[in-house]
């Protein structure tokens, strides 16, 4: 394996539901290396999404430590934790999470707004982000005349309009019909073969993990295996 | 980093229906609000045109009002032989010495009555208000029982129009012209001869004297000499600061009425802010999440909703005083309790109210936002995401 990207050790994470203490994740270990593309699967409610979300830096562990790129993230303030997500992190959700009001380029432009690029270096590469991913005659369109493969395209190309350290990627097919889930699909293998990026993607999809150059396993709070996908 | 204002602008503009009717809300209050400034400002320019600060006006003292007041002759003769005075051409001084009655006279349409001056006026009244111009007819003749009449009585009052009998005074007046006095409050009024207006009343005394100063500057002097003669139990005013002290107990009124009513009206536009606002953050709660994971502050949050509700108070703000200009084209006439006589006067919208107008309605906005803004930036990003 490549020089770690991410590296987990003894991560916990429980939710307080109602007045009981519902642990999540359990002293976890996890090493994903550089230009990987893991799949995470595991059963519905294994936190599965919440390792991601913390990979991600959007929440918090209860213990543990993770670094990510070098940085140990958990000690980060919030700013600089936002910050440090506009850099590193690109982010593909099951349902897009389009802005309806923006525009295809809007949309993709829109973590540019956070960088001291100008307004036409911002356009540009919109531009050529919606091109990468076959949508160059879209860019005026609204997400609500475009279909669900589209928009999700759209959101990839958001997703790597930063130049991001890692992507992470949670049930992206899941809302998708087989086509355009293959697309999307075939679109995230180019990005980690092509373009060397490192990724992340939850899915319960046997079809979409198969796609992945390795799997991982979750249940009941821990890695079970860790498979390289056939 | 602020998201970019397109972005709020169309996030109101997506949401037609609601947007409108908040802003609608908005903009009655703003309406409300504008008008009674505008008509604030109205009366007082009225009553302001109507004198000129090169003008004097000699009342009792202490009688505040021309109808209140008295001047007997002899006294009238010592004002107008003052060194102060301005000269005519043919060396007479330019003094009209006046004398003011109220009288009942009917409106035309509903017929009500109301009270309307009469201003009985020497040789040199036109000559002291240059703005009373003769637009109908002509002047009344010296010694006659004829009178002229200003425009918006003739508008507003049953039997006032050119060449009509009037009864007033136990006499019959003949109507020979009508006069323009600019928007002034002089248009409000019926003018003839003074001495026949007092023979007509039974009246042996003048209520007021009104003189032109030869300069500007002599005004203290003249208030001074006519204060410490033991002769006289007068008061000298300018004639401008006169008038706008007659509009003061209205305009204050109307002030104080109409700012409580749109403060009251507020709340309720606050409180329909905030609504839309409320729904607003609920709707894009899955948005905000997105927003924020993609690096976007809590700040940038809390500006993109607040800058919301602003635009949606700009928006009801910008309708109000659009409708509010349109009541500049309305001429309202009311009792001046100062003065007791009827007077009409336009809402007049000024530069300073339009901005108080759209300053209010950008606040009123931005209360409603702050409690939802606050919610947005709030929220944690994966209970956001999770909403979705
Ligand atoms: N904010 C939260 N509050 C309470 N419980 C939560 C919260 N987020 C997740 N959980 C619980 O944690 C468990 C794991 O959730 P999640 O990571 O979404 O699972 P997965 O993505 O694998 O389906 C579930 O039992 C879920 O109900
Ligand atoms: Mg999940």
């Amino acid at each position: 394996m490549n020089d770690p990207v991410v590296e987990i050790r003894g991560l916990a994470k429980s939710y307080r539901r109602g007045g009981q203490i519902v642990p999540v994740l359990e002293a976890l270990d996890l090493d994903i290396g550089a230009g990987d593309f893991i799949a995470l699967m595991g059963p519905s409610g294994s936190g599965k999404s919440t390792l991601l979300n913390i990979i991600a830096g959007i929440d918090k562990p209860d213990r543990g430590t993770l670094r990510v790129n070098g940085t140990e993230i958990v000690r980060l303030r919030e700013a600089e934790l936002a910050r440090w997500r506009a850099q590193h992190i690109g982010f593909i959700f099951q349902f897009y999470n389009l802005m309806p009001v923006l525009t295809a380029a809007e949309n993709v432009e829109l973590p540019l707004l956070l960088t001291p690029l100008g307004r036409g270096d911002r356009r540009r590469r919109a531009e050529l982000a919606l091109s990468m991913v076959g949508l160059a005659d879209r860019m005026t369109h609204y997400p609500s005349e475009l279909s669900g493969g589209q928009q999700q395209r759209v959101a990839i190309a958001r997703a790597i309009i930063t130049d991001p350290t890692l992507i992470v990627a949670d049930e992206p097919t899941g809302d998708l019909d087989r086509v355009a889930a293959g697309e999307i699909l075939d679109l995230m293998v180019r990005l980690n073969a092509e373009a060397g990026k490192t990724i992340i993607m939850v899915t319960h999809d046997q079809r979409a993990a198969e796609r992945a150059r390795s799997v991982v396993h979750l249940e009941k709070g821990m890695i079970r295996t860790e498979t390289d996908a056939p | 980093m602020p998201l970019p204002l397109s972005y709020n602008v169309r996030n109101l503009w997506a949401r037609k229906l609601t947007t409108a009717l908040t802003a609608g809300g908005m903009a009655l209050v703003v309406f409300v609000f504008a008008t009674v400034l505008m008509l604030e400002q109205g009366l007082r320019d009225t009553l302001v045109g109507t004198g000129s600060y090169d003008n004097a006006l000699v009342i009792r003292r202490a009688a505040g009002t021309e109808v209140q007041s008295t001047v007997d002759r002899a006294q009238a003769n010592v004002v107008e032989s003052r060194p102060e005075v301005a000269l005519g051409p043919d060396g007479a001084p330019l003094v009209s010495k006046e004398v003011v009655v109220l009288i009942s006279l009917d409106k035309r349409g509903s017929g009500g009555p109301s009270n309307v001056v009469i201003r009985g006026v020497g040789p040199a009244a036109l000559t002291l208000r240059p703005q009373v111009r003769i637009v109908e007819g002509r002047t009344f003749r010296p010694g006659s029982s004829e009178i002229i009449v200003g425009r918006g009585i003739a508008e507003r009052f049953q039997g006032t129009s050119l060449g009509q009998r009037m009864k007033f005074g136990m006499r019959e007046w003949t109507v020979v012209g009508l006069f323009d006095a600019g928007g002034s409050g002089f248009d409000s009024e019926i003018w003839g001869d003074s001495d026949q207006m007092m023979q007509a009343f039974r009246r042996t005394m003048f209520s007021s004297v009104v003189l032109r100063l030869n300069d500007t500057t002599a005004f203290p002097r003249l208030e001074d000499a006519l204060e410490s003669d033991p002769r006289l139990t007068v008061e000298a005013k300018r004639e401008a600061v006169f008038y706008a002290e007659q509009s003061e107990t209205l305009a204050r009124f109307i002030r104080i009425l109409g700012l409580t009513l749109s403060v009251i009206f507020s709340i309720g536009a606050v409180i329909g802010a905030m609504i839309t606002m409320y729904a607003s953050v609920a709707n894009r709660t899955a948005e905000i999440g997105t927003l924020r994971a993609l690096g976007f502050q809590r700040g940038s949050i809390l500006t993109a909703f607040l800058v919301e509700a602003v635009a949606l108070g700009l928006a009801g703000g910008v309708v109000g005083v659009a409708a509010a200009s349109a009541m500049q084209l309305v001429t309202i006439s009311t009792m001046n309790w100062q003065s007791f006589s009827e007077i009409a006067f336009s809402f007049r919208l000024t530069p300073g109210i339009t901005v108080a107008s759209l300053g209010f309605a950008a606040t009123m906005g931005l209360v409603g936002g702050v409690l939802p803004a606050a919610r947005a930036a709030r929220l944690a990003i994966v209970d956001a995401l999770r909403a979705a």
